[in-house]
């Protein structure tokens, strides 16, 4: 296994002090599960932009599929980011739209402007759509627009819209904070299942620690913009939790040693 | 303590109310306005409008003439808001703060669009005597720059509402500017869009009437006419039918608004 990503050194400052990361390190192997944990405004959400540049980070570098994401043209970051799909907490589709069509923006990068201005898209196109939304349950909502769907169905349409790209990797900003919890259950299922069967990277915010444990193959801990936990969900104990969320971590919701003992 | 609060508070309040006082009352003696008078020859005005101001059978006549200059001014209404329209959204697209090309730009086309705002149509239509006389350009004109304004300012506070979401997705699959603005942009924020354009068309029809009394054209200019002519009969009818107007095209656009939202 080759690291499909790795960030080195990466910084970001916004405005002259607020710091949002500082110096963080690490690397993610092709086809892996990686969630990244830590309180809310520790930089998870910075961090996840920085590696599509959708913000650009202040110093380090960022290495995709053997190209330094920091200093790409405009037209080799388009390119960049046609192999990363990503996923938002709010779905972030465009609600008066079809499914059909939400799924097929997924597609825009890759084409002329023209085409993309009209919205052409092949009979190709079009079927690869249809066949990803039946994967993910969706096939009977295909023509219905996006703001008539659930919260769990329409994260699914945003999932869809990524898958289409045919990327090497996921990024997911806490794509289940908005859920339920049986919604949630199912969006992870598919986005686990996406990783093993088509060996997508998967690179998630979550910030629900009981979920990053059970189904990621690493954990990044993140706290005050630095990495302060990065290793197997099989080996963080309370210490490391603690680490991440702060001193609050003995009054956390849930138990870190009931996880590991079931 | 607790007591000096609410005694200062009370202070306040009874400070701004004397102020308030004081200023009406020096504004009543400078201009020798005569309040009793004032409310008591109100009575008189509406039993002098009952006896002169109503249209007649005979007004009825001048009735064709009087729809053929409402049309007129309808549709110069209708024509300045489409088109300032269609400018509003180029200015908008580039003064919003999701879909600028750059912050320098932005400010550019958000400053223009606040200039034509904060200037009232009556004040364009005076300024464009000077370059295109009376005639019913110089009214087109007007509205056209004081639609453009107002609806630039809504269409970008709509843009920054609905697609900010959806850009950014696009942003991230890798699309271009041209594909997000046609893909994103604009179908999610085109119902807002019409029902506000909707609303400016009302406007301008109301406005189009006071603008006309000073560009000598359209309806407004009609009822001036007849009214400077002492033929109340007909200037009444015009107001009738200035009403009739603005209630249909009311409830035509509450009507599209529902179907589009």
């Amino acid at each position: 296994m080759t690291a499909l990503l790795e960030v080195n050194h990466v910084s970001k400052q916004f405005g002259s002090d607020m710091k949002a990361l500082s110096d963080v390190n690490f690397s993610v192997q092709e086809g892996e599960f990686v969630s990244i944990i830590g309180p809310s405004g520790a930089g998870k959400s910075t961090l996840l932009r920085c590696i599509n540049r959708m913000i650009g980070a202040s110093s380090g570098e960022i290495i995709f599929d053997n190209m330094n994401v920091m200093n790409l043209k405009k037209k080799d970051l388009k390119l960049i980011r046609t192999k990363i799909g990503m996923i938002f907490q709010h779905y972030n589709l465009v609600n008066r739209l079809s499914v059909i069509e939400n799924t097929l923006h997924g597609n825009l990068g890759k084409k002329s402007t023209l085409a993309g201005v009209l919205g052409l898209y092949s009979q190709e196109e079009k079927e690869q759509a249809v066949n990803i939304l039946h994967v993910l349950g969706l096939e009977e909502h295909i023509y219905k627009r996006a703001d008539q769907l659930s919260g769990g169905q329409k994260q699914r349409v945003g999932i869809a819209r990524a898958l289409i790209q045919n990327p090497r990797m996921l990024l997911c900003d806490e794509p289940i904070a908005s859920l339920d919890p049986n919604s949630a259950k199912i969006i992870m299922d598919h986005l686990r299942n996406i990783s093993r069967t088509m060996g997508i990277t998967v690179l998630i915010n979550l910030h629900q620690v009981d979920v990053a444990l059970k189904y990621s193959d690493k954990i990044i801990g993140i706290n005050h913009g630095q990495v302060v936990y990065n290793g197997s969900p099989k080996n963080i104990t309370k210490e490391d939790i603690q680490r991440i969320y702060g001193s609050e971590a003995e009054d956390l919701i849930f138990d870190v040693g009931g996880i590991h003992a079931s | 303590m607790q007591a000096n609060y609410f005694a200062k508070k009370k202070r306040n309040t009874l400070g701004f109310i004397a102020i308030l006082g004081a200023v009406t009352l020096l504004a009543i003696i400078i201009t020798e306005y005569n309040v009793v008078k004032g409310f008591t020859s109100l009575p008189k005005a509406v039993e002098w409008g009952l006896a002169n101001f109503y249209p007649t059978q005979e007004s009825l006549t001048k009735l064709p003439d009087i729809l053929d200059k409402l049309i007129e001014t309808l549709l110069v209404s209708i024509a300045a808001t489409t088109t300032g329209a269609v400018v509003a959204l180029l200015f908008a697209i580039l003064g919003s703060n999701t879909t600028r090309v750059n912050a320098f730009f932005g400010g550019i086309s958000r400053g223009i669009a606040t200039i034509f705002r904060n200037i009232d149509v009556a004040a364009w239509a005076m300024i464009l005597l000077f370059s295109f006389g009376q005639s019913s350009l110089t009214g087109y004109f007007a509205l056209f720059f004081g639609s453009f304004g107002f609806l630039t300012r809504a269409f970008v506070e709509t843009i920054d509402e609905v697609s900010s979401g959806s850009v950014e997705a696009l942003q991230a699959t890798g699309a271009g500017y041209f594909s997000i603005i046609f893909q994103s942009v604009i179908p999610s924020s085109l119902p807002q869009m019409i029902s506000w354009i909707l609303f400016m068309i009302e406007t301008n029809i109301r406005s189009a009437t006071l603008i006309g009394l000073l560009t000598g054209s359209g309806i407004g200019f009609t009822f001036n006419l007849y009214y400077k002519n002492l033929n109340y009969d007909v200037a009444s009818l015009v107001v009738v039918v200035i009403i009739a107007a603005i209630l249909f095209i009311e409830s035509v656009s509450n009507y599209v608004r529902r179907a589009v939202l």
